[in-house]
This record gives structure tokens, C-alpha cells and sequence, in this order.
């Protein structure tokens, strides 16, 4: 079933297992080194592709290393692209007789063509040899002068390499700055597109260490940086626009006549034919636009024919990459793509991956006008021969169903379903016809007709059966024949393997007996008896709690088990809508694909210079003994770099607000949630590692755009609940305190400021973690130096293991704090912030 | 940026392997290609996506000639840019070695190497333009036979025979130098149509699309300027609220366009006013314009499928093609295609007397019936008649449970949109120069449909 693991290695004769052939190798590649020969080259590309070809296929050619080295002196290019190809593969493995290569690499770096320095340059700076790293800086820095812009190029890749091998040395010899030199003054595009992307590497993994680098990186998003780069972008390539494309969307723009011209500088990249130049633009146009409701539409107008163009150009997989992102936007605006429906049409030879992305998109922008044709349509895939895709297309007429006003036609179609008389056709309109009559009670008439002619020996799925079994129960005073129905289902109980059904089976006769007593009566008795016997936990429990409830008091039994209930108006979504407006954040991206945010695919280090990013990783968090006294683990290193930015938003952003440099149009009376998104994309340029922003501003502009889209209710406060109490010995280790962390949404993000004997007080984090225990909060990790520190406290409700999580930065040369508040049970978190202020507040009173 | 990027042929191997950053475990390939091999969703064995995600590195891969192109990377980036990155890829190959495929690739992999180094630098992306990369590449090509190949890409459908067209110019290599000496100055324009159509069940179109592509090959030396002329009443952009009004825009018999886009080196600066598109086509095989339209056309063919029963376990299947075009143009490469009830258990087929070139089957596996046709000539008519037996009664549901019908073509020299090249027009150097243009209008089916 499995293929073997080491296909590769197998024996087969295009590809040979190695030992002898490499040793064969080894002594022709001797024989050649000194040769003068004539015709000594073409023997030696001959000999060198073998070496590589073995390289290709996985064989370890390591052991020529000294051989390849000795044959490389020569002039023809050829040879000396694969000998440095193959020193490139092999010099981290050997360290030493890398360094035989260091002279001739050194030696074409000055040569008379700048196609060999180039080469030489680039395979040079590819050894990744930390010992080495002092053969580099010299010529790197003549390189970064060369008159060759392609030298030029390769010196500026070059640099980063060094970075990645020995930052310090990169670092020290000052390229970061000779490359920012580079980036705006060099007439090859190339070299600046390359500065672009080496800069960015560098300053962000340099910002958690050092302010220059941090306000370097935000430099490159400065105006005269992004305008000098948008006004040379035909200048670059294809590659490299894309590359500036992402940078200008970080770029917060003054006012709107700043927006119109980026926009309309930008217009014509929608027609090009690489399909990640149109989306690199696409985000621009989005992001740019998302406080200015009118031309955020018209945008989403303007994009619709180039996607689709994209998405029926080029290979399907171009066209599954384009398709993802244009589902996306169906999804957050679906009555824009309405009229646009039969673009979601299925083909038949289309791959499942992109039918499903489709048949989502179809059941987003079906509406009152289109319904009927797309129902259609979607019947049509019911009968399909790809089964998965059959099943979708029903659950999606369900959905649709689900989602109108208007669903005579709808579940006529269901209801036919019913009538194909394919098992899994059945099984599916079952579970929809189901959650139909949660949601419609009024068309039970049509429905139960329908339902009770189905042989419930024709359904064997568990949802499926479960489904069934439940409209039995609760529709037993319609279907005639339900008593009896239930009663052979229970008959077969030892044959029923799955625990969701015979848990509704219990419920069904158990509805079924309160309706009609005398006919019910003995399938319940075998029922309980079976339910008793049950080896199934749960199962036995619901048969017993059935048991005590009919013996305690017949009446209070049914009204537990069958009160009078309300119709369903709205099923759950599955996917907040916090994810849904971070993954729109990462437009253009792999979150859209996976329709994941990024955080929950990408590790840590690898997420991108300036995207969202969960800090706590860069907290160590002490281990914590079950007892009363939390031992605080101070903070590591960096963790003070995080601080040091924090503050320096604050000195930075402070004035800021008030002063020109961002300062919000005015958008007459929406000016105040408008100033508030402005400052919070504000915050996400000037201190990337504040996460919930993302979800915060577009929570306002979904507001403003009134899209329509489920907005997350702010959790209100609930005037008449009891106080909240907290457990004064709560206990929690650090690492469910880092996954909770992680996986809870922020339910609170608050400013307060410190009193002056709170500033007086904290001269050191654990005056305050004392202080915060005595009300029950706890410190789980803390760290930091006056005037930044930053706390991480938990605490947990005296009755249930609820917990909180509260991320503290205090900067006592402000006077501020600011919290973040996570919560299990998001209901109380406003009552615990309360209680957290209030108790803060105290610190450094006598 | 990108980390590591790996050519497997159909069997796992690698044929290239080119890791740039060192930040993705060397033994990906393998798990590459177990995750592709068995990809699974809800237990259901189906086709792995373009993208996805194992232990935290990203894998993208697009399929060319049966080849799998690769690129990982740990970082969030854009998957369209590494898609369009790993086709570009393959284009430039082609480019260099005249024909891709495996055997090619085997035997040039240095060159490719070569290749390699020149297109990505440490995972960043420095051209792709086979124009730019010339000055860097020293290898020469080992040209493959190109004879024995079967058929690559839409615009090897100008199969070496045809009279008109110079069967070896789409196979040639862009660098290598012709046996002669010099090699022939010529241009290749082709415009390739993919129609998308679906008939209802009583023969009327419900949804149909043309999706176009004009690609151009260019062997010109010295880079002249070239003007592509299209027919004067070609617009761009339907103005109607719906695309898909059919009626807006019949009967005025101008062609629009629902949208396009162009290569970066098209100017469109005369566009409005004479249809004319003007460029400096770069070295080597590159997409001048894409368009796509949704305006009513006239179908090539029409489908009449038809199942009926015929007494218990039995039923008939009758299905129709008419030729709609002209006369002196043939479709070629037909094939229909039509899912049978699952019951159904022997097909027994009956082809119109004289029938030639023409081939049944019923494949048993998937229940499906297949009527391949070597030609269709315009304005014939074709019928199929096949005798079903079923191991099991029908209930009356039979077209329910077959169908669609589908087919397959291609029609050189035909295109269903009526957007013309009308004139080819190449900057003079001197009064002699006169390179070959070669025109070429090909139209195939990409989901073409008749419902039952």
C-alpha cells in the first residue's frame, strides 16, 4: 500500500547504489587533475555530470570533495559551474577542504568578467561555512562596488547569506547600511528589488535586538521609501514588483488623495498575466480601501473580471490559487458576486479540491433571484458519479435551504432526494430534512409524509440513521407507524455499533411514549433494559437518568425530555469570525489556502518579518510547584527588546495621534470609528506584535463597511450576575498556560494608567506579583527593567477551573499598562477585568 | 522566498534537486511524494491539491508532461507567485531544451542546474525570462529526438505533418544553433481556445465560456518591434449589468471580450483606436494575452444524447454529434464520453454503416462508455447506437443514474470566438528582411457537456 521509503535507493539501472561507482570516480577524477591534455575538459564534464547526477539521485559523493577541488582549475565555465554546484552541496559537510576552494573562489571573484566574479561571488558566499565567514567581507564589499549590475545582484543576495551564517559579521562590516546605500540609489532594478528583500530579512530578525534595526524596518515603510519604489516599479521584474507590491500594503497612507494615486498608479498591474502580480495589487486595492466603505465595493467591482480571467487562464493549479482567493472574497461579500453565480458552476473534469471551493461559493451568493437556478444546477451534481462531490451538492442545497426565506422549491427538491433510492442520496437529505424542520417546523406535514415512507433498513450511515430516528421521536404523533418502527430499531440494539444512534434511539422512545403511552410502552421497557446494559458510558447514563426520571415523577420526565422547543433561527458557523478577518488580513497568502491563519501552520521563526505574531513564545516560563507561592521565573533576554519596542510605539505613537503624522481625515460621523481603525493600523506598522489588532480594526470596518457580515457580539456586561470570585489558590502549568495562550481568542484589550505610588512601587516585578497574589492573581512568567516590564498573570473562578490569562506591559516612564485579557468563558471576562483594574489599581497605596 | 525546489518524474525519482536556503530536511521529496501518491480526504482517495502543508513545511507542485514540479518553503508566501514560479520554470526549460519531458531532462540536467542558478538566488526569484537568462547560460543543449514524443501543452497540437505548418518550429530549441548554420528567422502566433459549454437536457446552452490564450514564440534576431492587428470590432469589457446576457450583445456581430490581460511587454497605447497590440516579444515561448468570453457563440458541435428503456434490464443509448462548422475545416481526436447506470453490465455497440476511424468501449471499471472518432469533417453528422443489459431493474430513474455526456476535441484552424489576427506586422530592418509569421487558430474542449 505504502510506496517504500527509499524508492530512491533501489537498485534499478539508471540509477546505481553508489560505493563502487564513486570509487571508480575517484580515481578518474585523479588521473585528469593534472592532465594539460588536450580534450582534458570534455572528459572532465563528462566525469563532473556523473558526480552530480549521483548528487541528484541522493548517492553521498562527499568523498571526492578533494579530488572535484584539485580538477576545478580551469577556464572553461561550464566546468566551473559544476565544480561550484557540487562545492556548494558538500562544504558544510567538509569544513576543511572547504577551504581549499577559498583561493580560487577568491581568485575568480577578481576576474576580468563579470559573468565569473558573479559566479564566483555567489558560490563563495554559498559555502555556509561559519568558519569562513572572514574570506567573505572583502569580497562581498568589492562585489557590492562592482561597475556589473549583476555582480552587483549577487553581492547583495550575498550579503544575506553571510547574515544567516555569522550575523555579527555581517552586522559589524556595516552591509546593512551599504545595501540601504544600494537600495536607493542604484540604477539596476534588480539590485534594489535584492536590497529590498535582504533589508527586510535583516531588520526583522535584528529589531528583537536592536531599536536601530527596528526603526530601520519601519523606514522602509516610510513615504518617500514606498513612493521611490512605486514610481520605478515597470522598472522591475514581474518577481520583483510582487516584492514591492507586499511592502506597499504595510504603507499607511496620509489621506484618501494619497489612496487614489497609489491606486491609480496601480491600476493597470490588474491586467497583467502573472496571476501574483494581479493579486499582490488586488490586496493593496483592499487593504487600502477598507476604511472608505463606497470605494472598497467599487474595488471588489473593479477585481471580479480580472480574477475570473485568472482563474480560467494558466495551469489548474494557478487557477486553484486564484480560485481559493476569490472564494475568500465571495465569502465575505457575497451579494457583490450574485449576478456572477454560473461563474461557480462545477465542470465535470474539474479536481475536488476546486468543485468544493466552488459549491461553497454557489451556496454564498445564492439569494432570492438566483436561488432557483442555482438549486438546479447543484440537483444536477446530486446524481454525479463522484460521490463526495454528489454529497457536498446536497449538503449545499441544504445549506442554502437553511439560509432563505423562501424554501418552498427547496425542499420539494429535498424531498426528492429522498425518492433517488441511492444509499448515500439518502443518507444526506436525511440529515438536511432534519435540521430543515429545526429551523421550519411548519413544513413537517410534507416532510414526514415523505420520511415515513423510507425503509429505515435502507439507512445504514449513523448520522443518517440518527437523523431518521430523531424525527420519529419527535414527530411519533404523525408517523403512524413510529411506535413500531423504534421498536424493531431497538430489537437490532446489539447490532447497532454506533453510540450516536442508540443515544437517539433512547430519546426517541422515550418522546415517543409521552405521546402515545400504550404502544410505546414495551419498546421503551427493552429499551431502558438494553440502554442499561449498555457498555457504553454515556449510553448507560442518558438509560439510567431516563430510568430514575420515569420512576421520580412521569411529568417532570417529559418535560425534561421533550419540552416544547423553539425553532432554530440560526445554525452556529463554524469558523469565527475573528479567524475570517485575520486570514483576510494574510490576503494573498497560504492562510487563504489552507484557510487557516497563519499562526497555526507557520512556525514561529519562520512567519514573516511584519506579520502577526504570538509573543509569547519569546517569554520562558517557569515551572510552577502545585503550591501556594508562584516561583516567578524572570523574563529572558528578549524579551526586554519586545518592551523596548512597546515603548517606543508609545513615545512614537503618542504624539503622533494628536500631532499630522497620521492624523485621520475627518469622515463626518463616522469619524470616530474611522479615527479608530486609523490608529489601530497605526499600531500594526508601528509595533507588529500586538495580535488582536487584526481582529479589532476589522471589526470596525466590517461596522462601517456594514457588509452584514456575523460580527462577534462584544461581550456585554451582565448587570444582574453575581460577583465574580477567584480562587486564591488557583494552580496552572506554564505549558497548558502557553497553549491556552495560543488558542484563545482575546477577549479584552484595555489601557489604564498607573498611579504615581504605582510607579513609586514598582521599582522591581516582584513588588507587583506580590501585591496582584494577594487578589488572587497569579504571575506565571515575568520580566523586565525599570522603565518596561511585562507580566504574564492567570487566575481562576473560585467554583469552576474557568480560567483567565492577562498579558501585562507596563511602562512606569508613561505611566501606562496595557492589558490583554483571555478568557474561557468570554462572559466574564469584563467582570474580571473590573476586578483586575480594581485590584491593580491599589498597587502602591498603602 | 522559497527553500528547496525538485523535479520527480512519475515514478518519485528526482531528476533535479536544488536546495537553497538549508532550511527544510533533505529527505522532502519523499514525503512529498507519499503525501501526493495517497493523498486522502474523509478517507476518500482523491487528488492532492497544488499546495499543502506537512510538519510545518509547505509543498507546491504543479504537473507538467507528467512531470511534478516542486518548491518548499516554511514561510507564509504567496501561492500563486510560487505556482506561476514552478510553470515558468518549466516554460524556460522547454525553452532551452526544445522539448520537455523526462528523457530530456535526464540527459540536459546540468543545463538545468545551470538554469536553476541564474532563475533563484537563495529562494528569491531574480528572472525568469529565457531573453535575460541567455547571457548567464553556457551549457548547450543535448536536443531529443523530438519524433518519438507525444503530444505537450496546447500549441503542440500543430502535430508535425501538417502541411501548412512546420512541424519541428514548436519543438525547437530557442538557443541551440541549427545544423546549418544560421538558424531560420521566423514567429509563431497562436491562438488557442478552450471552449467550456453545457447543454441543458433539451439541447439549449446553459452556460458557455471561451477561454483564450495567444501565445507567441518568437526566433526573430535583433528584437524587432511587432504589431498584432485584431479584427476592427473587437471590444473589451461588457457593458450590461449581467455577463450573462446573452441577448445584449447577439445579433450586433462585434466580438467582445469579457476581460484580458497582457504580458508585460505588450503596449496597448493604440488599442482603442486601431485593435492593434504592439511589443518587443522577448526569447523564447511567452503568453501575449489572455481573454476570456461569455458572449453567446456558436457552438462547434451539438450533442444529442438519449437513454431509453427497452423491457425489463435493458435499455438503449442513442447519441448524436453534428458537426456545426464549415465544411473545409475537420475536428480531430474526438471523443465522447458517458457514464452508465451503476447496474449496467454488458453494452453492445452499432456504428453507422461505412463508419471509419471510429472506436467503442464500455469500461467496465467505471461503467462508462467511451465513442472515439479520428475526424469529424464540418457540417457531417454522427450516431451512436449501443444496447445496454442491466443486472438489476432501473425503477424508472435511468436518466438519473447516466450522464453527462462529455467530449473531447480539437479543431485546428477554427476558433469559436472570431477574434482574428488580421495582420502581422514586423518593424523592417531593411527591405530583404522578411521573416516567416506563422498565424495559427486551434480550438479544443475543455469541459464540454450535453445533459441527459
Amino acid at each position: 500500500m505504502a510506496p517504500p521509503v527509499q524508492s530512491q535507493r533501489s537498485p534499478s539501472p539508471s540509477q546505481p547504489s553508489g560505493k563502487g561507482e564513486v570509487s571508480d570516480l575517484k580515481s578518474q577524477l585523479r588521473q585528469l587533475a593534472g592532465s594539460r591534455a588536450p580534450g582534458v575538459d570534455d572528459s572532465k564534464r563528462d566525469l563532473f555530470k556523473k558526480v552530480i547526477s549521483y548528487m541528484t539521485i541522493g548517492i553521498d559523493v562527499s568523498s571526492l570533495f578533494g579530488e572535484m577541488v584539485m580538477c576545478s582549475a580551469t577556464s572553461d565555465i561550464v566546468l566551473k559551474k559544476m565544480c561550484y554546484l557540487y562545492v556548494g552541496n558538500y562544504a558544510k559537510v567538509n569544513p576543511d577542504l572547504a577551504l581549499l576552494t577559498i583561493n580560487f573562489l577568491q581568485r575568480d571573484c577578481k576576474d576580468a568578467d563579470p559573468m565569473i566574479r558573479g559566479l564566483a561571488l555567489r558560490s563563495l558566499c554559498s559555502l555556509r561555512v561559519a568558519n569562513l565567514v572572514e574570506y567573505l567581507v572583502g569580497p562581498l564589499g568589492s562585489g557590492l562596488k562592482d561597475n556589473s549590475g549583476y555582480v552587483r545582484t549577487v553581492a547583495v543576495m550575498g550579503v544575506l547569506k553571510l547574515y544567516h551564517i555569522s550575523a555579527s559579521t555581517c552586522v559589524d562590516a556595516d552591509f546593512p547600511s551599504i545595501l540601504k546605500d544600494l537600495m536607493l540609489n542604484d540604477s539596476d532594478a534588480q539590485v534594489v528589488a535584492n536590497c529590498l528583500s535582504a533589508l527586510q530579512e535583516i531588520w526583522s530578525s535584528e529589531a528583537s535586538t536592536s531599536e536601530e534595526a527596528s526603526r530601520e524596518r519601519e523606514g522602509l515603510l516610510s513615504k518617500p521609501n514606498v513612493y521611490y519604489l512605486l514610481n520605478r516599479i515597470k522598472e522591475f521584474s514581474e518577481w520583483a514588483q510582487c516584492l514591492v507590491l507586499e511592502l506597499v500594503v504595510k504603507y499607511v497612507p496620509l489621506d484618501s488623495s494619497e489612496i487614489f494615486d497609489i491606486m491609480n498608479l496601480l491600476e493597470d498591474r490588474l491586467q497583467h498575466a502573472n496571476g501574483a502580480v494581479v493579486l499582490a495589487t488586488i490586496k493593496v486595492f483592499l487593504q487600502l480601501t477598507l476604511s472608505m466603505t463606497d470605494v472598497h465595493q467599487q474595488v471588489y467591482e473593479r477585481i471580479k473580471a480580472p480574477l475570473l480571467t485568472l482563474v480560467s487562464s494558466g495551469s489548474p493549479e494557478q487557477s486553484y490559487a486564484v480560485l481559493s482567493h476569490l472564494h475568500i472574497l465571495v465569502m465575505r461579500a457575497p451579494f457583490i458576486f450574485s449576478s456572477d453565480y454560473k461563474h461557480f458552476y462545477c465542470q465535470y473534469n474539474e479536481p475536488s479540491y476546486v468543485k468544493k471551493l466552488k459549491l461553497e461559493m454557489l451556496t454564498a451568493v445564492a439569494n432570492e433571484s438566483n436561488t432557483y437556478e442555482i438549486v438546479t444546477e447543484l440537483c444536477e451534481y446530486a446524481a454525479n458519479v463522484d460521490i463526495p462531490i454528489a454529497r457536498e451538492s446536497i449538503r449545499a442545497v441544504g445549506k442554502i435551504a437553511l439560509q432563505q426565506y423562501d424554501v418552498n422549491a427547496i425542499v420539494d427538491r429535498l424531498l426528492q432526494f429522498l425518492e433517488m433510492e441511492k444509499d448515500y442520496v439518502t443518507a444526506e437529505a436525511l440529515v438536511l430534512v432534519k435540521d430543515l424542520l429545526r429551523k421550519y417546523p411548519q413544513w413537517s406535514h410534507d416532510c414526514i409524509a415523505v420520511v415515513g415512507n423510507i425503509s429505515s433498513k435502507n439507512v445504514q450511515e449513523p448520522k443518517a440513521k440518527a437523523a431518521l430516528i430523531w424525527m420519529l421521536g419527535e414527530y411519533s404523533q404523525d408517523m403512524h407507524d413510529a411506535p413500531y418502527i423504534l421498536e424493531s430499531l431497538i430489537e437490532n440494539w446489539d447490532e447497532e455499533h454506533s453510540d450516536e444512534v442508540r443515544l437517539h434511539l433512547l430519546t426517541a422512545v422515550m418522546k415517543c411514549f409521552f405521546k402515545r403511552p400504550p404502544e410505546t410502552q414495551k419498546a421503551l421497557a427493552a429499551a431502558l433494559a438494553a440502554g442499561l446494559a449498555d457498555f457504553h458510558q454515556d449510553v448507560h447514563d442518558r438509560a439510567l437518568l431516563y430510568y430514575r426520571l420515569l420512576q421520580y415523577n412521569v411529568s417532570v420526565a417529559e418535560r425534561v425530555v421533550n419540552p416544547p422547543k423553539q425553532a432554530v433561527s440560526v445554525f452556529a458557523d463554524t469558523q469565527s469570525s475573528e479567524i475570517k478577518d485575520r486570514i483576510f488580513d494574510e490576503f494573498n497568502s497560504l492562510s487563504v489556502v489552507y484557510q487557516k491563519p497563519s499562526y497555526m501552520f507557520i512556525d514561529k521563526e519562520h512567519r514573516g518579518p511584519l506579520e502577526f505574531s504570538d509573543e509569547l513564545g519569546n517569554v520562558s516560563i517557569g515551572t510552577e510547584s502545585a503550591g501556594t507561592v508562584v516561583p516567578v521565573v524572570p523574563v529572558e533576554a528578549n524579551d526586554k527588546d519586545l518592551l523596548l519596542s512597546t515603548s517606543e510605539k508609545e513615545e512614537s505613537g503618542g504624539p503622533s495621534n494628536n500631532g499630522s503624522a497620521y492624523s485621520a481625515p475627518s469622515y463626518d460621523a463616522s469619524s470616530v470609528s474611522a479615527a479608530a481603525s486609523q490608529t489601530l493600523l497605526e499600531l500594526e506598522i508601528s509595533n507588529p506584535t500586538v495580535p488582536g489588532h487584526a481582529s479589532q480594526s476589522s471589526l470596525a470596518i466590517d461596522d462601517l463597511l456594514g457588509l452584514g457580515l456575523p460580527v462577534a457580539p462584544a461581550p456585554a456586561p451582565t448587570p444582574s450576575s453575581p460577583p465574580l470570585t477567584l480562587n486564591s489558590k488557583a494552580g496552572l502549568d506554564p505549558s497548558t498556560f502557553q497553549q491556552k495562550w495560543r488558542q484563545l481568542p482575546i477577549s479584552l484589550s484595555q489601557e489604564y494608567s498607573v498611579s504615581p505610588q504605582g510607579v513609586a512601587a514598582l521599582t522591581a516585578p516582584q513588588a507587583l506579583l506580590r501585591h496582584m497574589q494577594g487578589h488572587s492573581i497569579h504571575c506565571i512568567a515575568s520580566g523586565g527593567q525599570s522603565p518596561n516590564f511585562k507580566f504574564f498573570f492567570f487566575a481562576q473562578k473560585a467554583e469552576e477551573s474557568s480560567t483567565f490569562l492577562v498579558e501585562c506591559v507596563i511602562n512606569t516612564s508613561s505611566a501606562k499598562a496595557q492589558m490583554r485579557i483571555k478568557a474561557d468563558d468570554q462572559s466574564v471576562s469584563e467582570a474580571f477585568s473590573a476586578l483586575f483594574q480594581s485590584a491593580f489599581s491599589k498597587f502602591g497605596m498603602p | 522566498m522559497i527553500s528547496q525546489f525538485f523535479v520527480l518524474s512519475q515514478r518519485g525519482d528526482n531528476i533535479v534537486f536544488r536546495d537553497y536556503r538549508g532550511e527544510v530536511q533533505k529527505g522532502s521529496a519523499e514525503i512529498f511524494f507519499r503525501k501526493v501518491k495517497f493523498w486522502k480526504d474523509d478517507g476518500q482517495e482523491e487528488e492532492a491539491p497544488p499546495v499543502f502543508n506537512v510538519d510545518g513545511v509547505n509543498y507546491f507542485h504543479v504537473k507538467v508532461v507528467g512531470l511534478l514540479f516542486v518548491a518548499t518553503t516554511r514561510v507564509n508566501i504567496s501561492p500563486s507567485l510560487v505556482l506561476e514560479l514552478l510553470q515558468r520554470i518549466a516554460r524556460v526549460i522547454k525553452d532551452y531544451l526544445g522539448v520537455l519531458n523526462e528523457d530530456s531532462l535526464r540527459k540536459n540536467f546540468v543545463l538545468v542546474y545551470e538554469l536553476l542558478d541564474e532563475v533563484i538566488d537563495f529562494g528569491y526569484v531574480r528572472t525568469t525570462s529565457t531573453e535575460m537568462l541567455k547571457s548567464y547560460v553556457f551549457n548547450e543543449p543535448i536536443v531529443v529526438d523530438a519524433a518519438r514524443l507525444q503530444s505537450l501543452g496546447p500549441a503542440s497540437i500543430f502535430m508535425p505533418g501538417t502541411k501548412r505548418m512546420p512541424g519541428t518550429a514548436v519543438t525547437k530549441s530557442v538557443v541551440a544553433t541549427e545544423p546549418g548554420g544560421r538558424r531560420r528567422e521566423e514567429i509563431f502566433v497562436d491562438i488557442i481556445e478552450k471552449i467550456s459549454i453545457t447543454f441543458s437536457s433539451s439541447g439549449y446552452i446553459l452556460t458557455s465560456e471561451i477561454d483564450g490564450t495567444i501565445q507567441m514564440k518568437s526566433y526573430l534576431t535583433g528584437n524587432p518591434e511587432i504589431r498584432l492587428a485584431f479584427n476592427d470590432d473587437l471590444g473589451i469589457g461588457r457593458g450590461g449589468r449581467s455577463v450573462y446576457d446573452y441577448r445584449s450583445s447577439s445579433g450586433s456581430g462585434a466580438v467582445i471580450l469579457d476581460d484580458c490581460n497582457f504580458h508585460q511587454s505588450v503596449r496597448l497605447d493604440s488599442f482603442d483606436m486601431d485593435k492593434t497590440l504592439s511589443l518587443i516579444p522577448p526569447d523564447g515561448e511567452f503568453t501575449v494575452m489572455n481573454y476570456r468570453m461569455t458572449q453567446e457563440f456558436k457552438p462547434p458541435f451539438r450533442i444529442n444524447p438519449l437513454i431509453e428503456e427497452a423491457g425489463a434490464l435493458k435499455a438503449e443509448v442513442i447519441i448524436k454529434v453534428r458537426a456545426e462548422f464549415s465544411s473545409s475545416i475537420t475536428a480531430n481526436t474526438i471523443l465522447v464520453a458517458m457514464p452508465l447506470p451503476k447496474y449496467t453490465t454488458r453494452a453492445s455497440f452499432e456504428l453507422e454503416p461505412g463508419a471509419l476511424g471510429q472506436t467503442t468501449d464500455f469500461k467496465e471499471a467505471n461503467k462508462r462508455l467511451e465513442w472515439g472518432l479520428k475526424k469529424i469533417v464540418g457540417g457531417s453528422e454522427h450516431t451512436l447506437r449501443a444496447k445496454l443489459t442491466f443486472s438489476q431493474e432501473s425503477h424508472g430513474n435511468i436518466t438519473k443514474e447516466s450522464g453527462p455526456v462529455s467530449m473531447t476535441f480539437t479543431i485546428p484552424m477554427y476558433n469559436a470566438s472570431r477574434l482574428q489576427v488580421k495582420y502581422l506586422q514586423i518593424a523592417k530592418k531593411s527591405g530583404t528582411y522578411n521573416p516567416y509569421r506563422w498565424v495559427r487558430y486551434v480550438t479544443q474542449a475543455n469541459s464540454y457537456v450535453a445533459r441527459i
